[in-house]
């Protein structure tokens, strides 16, 4: 062995040089804390229709910031998150319905399947080398395919999807409680606080960096010992399992999972709004976007449900909340590349 | 001993031969030069050597390892490491998180891999943009970034591809003499390079390419004064 000549094994500088400050991971825990407060208060002050759309817009918030994870750092554009979604919601159903398991173990196992599928579909892509819109394409494929799937196979009920039994009391083991009870936020607001949790403590990793190098360029980030496949894949296991766990919650808060609602197109694009409108590759931008679209849909739903009188021929529209999101996206696209929260961060360090 | 050495490689892209049974071997702290008029093969090359093309024939071994069709990232693992002539910087990064995904190779910690790349960067004297995005950096920044990130991981072989071109005759002057610091420091390079000057100046051996070829291989003063070569490649300037 040639030992690398001794005067060029540089030393490394004091840790305390002001050059090498970094309080960003500070900062985006002390968000994270403030977040957390807000979030624990919010249903003792708020009713229950307020609940409902603030369970939504937490739901949203996980599958962008898990999608977030794989496309927006790992600039692996998934169209086809619908099936991790699907299977986190299938997952538990399953687990809950046929053996009476408890859903915070189906959520575990859901995530874990949910991982390797991810892991597996995203190993074939990128071992034919799909890249850009290629790779989104395939992503999707898989998604219908897992839908069609759903829908043909007997033990997963085929069509009808899966009731869950209502027990005769709450149980926090059992993930079920009254209506309109506060747990129904703490639950789902506790699960997205560990996604931005891992988020943060991911983008600053070792891992996490390389994943990004490899997003800027790849042959580069090879030419200095990076294996692209292996940090591509372990941003593809994350992403995967922490959009799974919005799909068990959905289950759970629902009661009710069919193939459309876990497994449809419409799934894999509310995977990809909020985090596209909020700033793909940030930390903060897929909550943002999620807080834009949540309650957006919501509304979207009411009026379809009941218009106002100037706006009665709207009754029973369907695709409306598409038609309002495509709008949506042509004007973030054209005046904010980034995305709300990307393009303010931007501009607030100019 | 020799550090590298590379037995009749060659590189075939459908009908064309990029790269045609060139042999040579490259000494522990040696400083190699590589010149050819263009589309010689010198970048094929280089590409062949650090594992992003398979070679068609041939063998590579360094260190004492057959690494003939190593993957890209194996080959820079252990210590065979490339810069680009068009600089690849990780646009969304500062410079300094650039050069510390290099050190990250040898430090897991993100604190350390900073502090090591900081003295890297200081050691390229960078370090007036440690934390400018490096989208922003000029040309010469990004060549010495170039050069800073594969300092990172230490290198037993450094291949610099072009670190000159696109400088201006005053950025040169400093770039040589870092090179030539460098290599006074006991880094072996491997150096594909246009500027004679700077060519004759560091080679301690040139391999002169032509079409694929190798047309001459020795001391550079010899070499360049060679014939052959300087019909095929130096012009009538030299003549």
């Amino acid at each position: 062995m040639t030992p690398t000549a001794e005067r060029l094994k540089s030393d490394i500088r004091a840790a305390d040089d002001p050059r090498l400050r970094d309080n960003s991971t500070r900062n985006a825990f002390v968000v994270l804390g403030a977040l957390a407060v807000v979030l624990a208060v919010l249903p003792l002050v708020a009713n229950d229709r307020f609940e409902t759309i603030a369970v939504q817009t937490l739901i949203f918030a996980i599958i962008a910031v898990g999608w977030n994870l794989m496309s927006g750092y790992g600039g692996l554009f998934s169209f086809g998150h619908a099936a991790f979604f699907g299977i986190g919601a299938y997952t538990d159903a399953y687990l809950v319905v046929e053996h009476g398991i408890s859903p915070w173990i189906a959520m575990v196992v859901g995530a874990a399947i949910a991982a390797l599928a991810g892991v597996g579909i995203a190993s074939l892509c990128l071992r034919y080398e799909l890249a850009g819109p290629y790779f989104a394409l395939a992503t999707f494929a898989f998604a219908q395919l897992f839908l069609l799937l759903v829908q043909n196979l007997d033990f997963l009920r085929r069509t009808e999807g899966f009731n869950l039994p209502i027990l005769p009391e709450e149980s926090f083991w059992m993930l079920q409680f009254e209506r309109g009870s506060d747990i129904y936020v703490w639950i789902p607001a506790g699960l997205l606080l560990v996604g931005l949790a891992i988020t943060i403590l991911y983008v600053r990793s070792r891992a996490g960096q390389f994943v990004q190098a490899a997003r800027d360029d790849e042959v580069a980030a090879a030419s200095l010992g990076i294996n692209v496949m292996r940090v591509r894949l372990g941003a593809v296991a994350l992403s995967c399992g922490i959009t799974s766990v919005a799909g068990t919650f959905y289950t759970q808060y629902h009661f009710f999972v069919g193939p459309h609602q876990a497994f449809g197109a419409a799934v894999s694009i509310e995977a990809i709004i909020p985090a596209v409108i909020g700033g793909i590759g940030t930390i903060w931008g897929p909550l943002v976007g999620a807080l834009i679209v949540g309650p957006l849909a919501e509304l979207i739903e009411s009026v379809l449900r009941d218009p106002p009188g100037s706006l009665s021929f709207l009754q029973g529209v369907a695709g409306l909340d598409v038609a309002v999101y495509a709008a949506l996206l042509i004007v973030i696209v054209l005046f904010m590349r980034k995305g709300i929260y990307g393009t303010l961060k931007d501009r607030w360090r100019k | 001993m020799s550090l590298l050495q590379a037995e009749g490689l060659t590189k075939k892209f459908s009908g064309l031969t990029a790269v045609d049974d060139v042999s040579l071997t490259v000494a522990d702290k040696e400083f190699f030069g590589v010149v050819g008029p263009n589309g010689a093969g010198k970048t094929t090359l280089f590409s062949l050597i650090a594992g992003e093309v398979t070679p068609t024939h041939g063998r590579i071994i360094f260190d004492g390892t057959d690494i003939t069709g190593w993957s890209a990232d194996k080959v820079a693992s252990v210590g065979l490491v490339r810069t680009f002539q068009l600089m690849r910087p990780f646009e969304s990064m500062t410079v300094l998180d650039n050069v510390a995904i290099a050190s990250h190779q040898r430090f897991r910690s993100r604190s350390e891999a900073r502090r090591h790349a900081l003295a890297v960067i200081e050691r390229v004297q960078l370090e007036r943009y440690v934390n400018a995005p490096s989208a922003s950096l000029p040309t010469a920044g990004l060549k010495r970034l170039e050069l800073a990130r594969a300092l990172a991981l230490e290198p037993k072989l450094l291949l610099l591809d072009e670190v000159l071109a696109g400088l201006v005759p005053t950025e040169r002057a400093p770039m040589i003499e870092l090179l030539r610091e460098l290599h006074a420091d006991g880094l072996t390079v491997m150096f594909i390079e246009h500027i004679m000057a700077a060519v004759l100046a560091l080679s301690e051996r040139l391999l002169v390419m032509h079409e694929g070829v190798e047309l001459a291989l020795g001391d550079p003063h010899k070499v360049t004064q060679d014939r052959a070569v300087v019909e095929a490649y130096l012009g009538e300037d030299y003549a």
